[in-house]
């Protein structure tokens, strides 16, 4: 997958082995056990990657040529037909007669709404998150350690129980099928987020920001223009992983919305799933649609994968 | 897992003006414990209130006393539920665990490569609803490449996801593949931490890979596997969206986890309030296993310096 990350030497193989060997001076003989554990590696590696050219095969072959030839590991008459089915590009005979249910999917449509829901949870749910974090890790106020082990209490409670209430009071506000009603919830805060950030924040030490504060400058402007920089990379990654999860996210969205106005591309994909033809699957066209829900994580993954990926392994994030 | 260690005693500039910074403090929090108030706190509270009444969304809530506990408990469904998520939990957590453990410890001992890392992470960043969908396609009874090559190495075609005994586990390792290589990434850098002069002294003294594994990485390893064990299994245990997309619950009930079923309940027959008893009872269950575990694995103690 080319998506991934921007290292300069792709390290395969031989430039590992060799650049462990340059510090091990005494070159070992390659070992057996060596070998099998490289062939494991391979192994993983494969069943991690061969679905997604599974993905991309069949989206670009016509359904008939998939039933004639469904082993064939090269697209099979290679088509652009399933996405244009996605995008709703094709008309309903073109359709129809290529295998699609026809049934229109207004696939940009959905793609904006998760862009709206994802993007607004992310930047207010960080941004909200880390203000907290910095009041329980640096500020002074009555009740604090009280207020935090609240906050930690919340960790405790699965998510999952806090929907059908939250479905029952987004009703009541007259939020159901909009856009705000699906983001709104964990618009706020998770209880992680905040934790984790705090625990970044009382990791920093004092005398940065002392040095700021001696210099005239407010725990506001402190807050801005000190804590958060210093704080960029953990930032960066909880925003990129809270972002996935919002994008990813099914359960809820199904629940609040009913109409294409709010539905987003995870209910969308469900959807275009159980709009099945009598005839069987559209899975060129539902490939397709697949593809194009997943690609935008992988783009914003790979813009910043080498970050998250060592950051993930020092933080154990989540 | 840092510990909050107490600073120095040393004067802060705005310390003796007194006061702290309460009025300050009270606009930084306020987005947050408005979200905390609002949609955990009150949810959280509302739930378990729900689960005493009869409640269909149109009219107001009619309580019910214990009703929807005591219909929950004759409920066969219900029961069926319970043993179909317990039985996905075990094969979703047994596999996912072994395979993350041996994807962590081959990313430390065979090779630091980061582009790896990444690799491995990718399915972490489709949907369930993307994995669902794709191996339905891949193991698809006639056309599924999976059966394909089932049936090429002379083998009958496997209905994996339309067959009572087969759902369950082929729905399970779907999940297997999506996590795995982030519970790998997170037992990884809990690797990170044990020194690296431990397995170079091991070595010296000629011990294999595997008698290091066991004597030096596993008992090291603990408090973080531990750790990541509960989070896995409370995760497990609300499977709902690949179930949604490959079987809707069936073949008869056979792929009927909890969460499906207390979808069900609230939004297929409108019953808010015995939706919600199941919804505590799914709470309470994951609370004795999160407390069970973490005495069981010690998961706040290390043997790490």
């Amino acid at each position: 997958m080319a998506t991934l990350t921007t290292t300069p030497n792709v390290p395969n193989t031989p430039t590992t082995t060799t650049k462990q060997e340059t510090v091990r001076p005494p070159r070992r003989p390659v070992s057996v056990g060596r070998v099998a554990a490289w062939i494991a590696m391979t192994a993983i590696m494969l069943i991690t990657l061969l679905p997604f050219f599974w993905i991309l095969r069949t989206a670009l072959s016509t359904n008939t040529g998939l039933a004639a030839h469904p082993s064939d590991p090269l697209p099979v008459d290679f088509t652009t037909g399933g996405f244009e089915r996605a995008l709703g590009l094709q008309s309903t005979k073109e359709a129809i007669a290529q295998g699609g249910s026809g049934g229109g999917l207004t696939f940009w449509r959905y793609l904006l709404n998760s862009v709206i829901v994802s993007t607004l949870v992310t930047v207010c749910q960080v941004f909200f998150s880390a203000m907290a974090a910095y009041a329980f890790a640096r500020l002074r106020w009555r009740g604090r350690d009280r207020m935090f082990g609240l906050f930690l209490a919340g960790l405790m409670v699965p998510a999952i129980f806090t929907l059908l209430p939250n479905f029952v009071l987004i009703k009541q506000l007259g939020l159901v099928d909009t856009l705000l009603g699906i983001a709104l919830p964990t618009m706020f805060m998770t209880p992680f987020a905040v934790f984790f950030l705090k625990q970044f924040f009382m990791n920093i030490p004092r005398e940065v920001e002392e040095a700021a504060l001696l210099d005239g400058a407010g725990k506001v402007r402190v807050f801005f223009r000190v804590l958060l920089p210093m704080a960029s990379t953990p930032i960066l990654t909880l925003g990129v992983l809270t972002y996935i999860t919002s994008w990813n996210d099914y359960f809820w969205p199904l629940m609040v919305s009913y109409s294409d106005s709010s539905r987003v591309l995870s209910v969308a994909l469900a959807i275009f799933r159980s709009q099945t033809p009598q005839t069987g699957y559209d899975w060129s066209g539902l490939m397709a649609a697949t593809l194009i829900a997943a690609l935008p994580m992988l783009v914003l993954f790979s813009v910043f994968a080498r970050r998250i990926v060592s950051s993930i392994s020092f933080t154990g994030i989540k | 897992m840092t510990i909050a260690s107490s600073s120095p005693p040393t004067r802060r500039p705005r310390a003796r003006e007194g006061g702290g910074d309460g009025r300050l403090a009270a606009v930084f929090i306020a987005p947050a414990l408005l979200g905390y108030l609002v949609f955990l706190l009150w949810p959280t509270l509302r739930g378990i209130y729900l689960s005493f009444t009869r409640f269909n969304l149109l009219t107001p809530a009619k309580w019910v006393g214990l009703d929807n506990y005591d219909r929950m408990v004759h409920d066969p469904i219900f029961w069926s539920s319970l043993k179909v998520t317990v039985e996905y939990v075990f094969i979703n957590i047994g596999v996912q665990t072994v395979a993350a453990l041996a994807i962590a410890v081959l990313l430390q001992r065979l090779t630091q490569s980061a582009l790896l890392r990444g690799i491995v992470l990718t399915p972490y960043l489709m949907s369930n609803v993307v994995a669902g969908i794709v191996w339905l396609w891949i193991l698809d009874t006639q056309l599924g490449i999976g059966n394909e090559i089932i049936g090429g190495l002379g083998f009958d075609h496997i209905p994996f996801l339309a067959d009572k005994t087969w759902a369950i586990p082929t729905i399970a390792l779907i999940n297997v593949w999506r996590h795995v290589g982030y519970t790998a990434l997170l037992l990884f850098a809990g690797l990170q931490a044990i020194p690296n002069d431990m397995y170079e002294a091991a070595k010296v003294d000629g011990a294999s890979e595997w008698r290091m594994f066991w004597r030096i990485t596993m008992p090291l390893l603990r408090p973080v596997l531990a750790v990541v064990l509960i989070m896995t299994v409370i995760g497990s245990f609300q499977v709902f969206d690949t179930v949604a997309v490959t079987t809707a619950g069936g073949p008869a009930n056979a792929t009927n986890v909890l969460q499906y079923y207390i979808y069900g309940s609230a939004f297929g027959r409108f019953q808010f309030g015995y939706a919600s008893a199941m919804s505590v009872a799914l709470l309470i269950v994951l609370s004795a296993i999160t407390f069970l575990q973490y005495r069981l694995t010690r998961a706040g103690q290390t043997d790490l310096g």
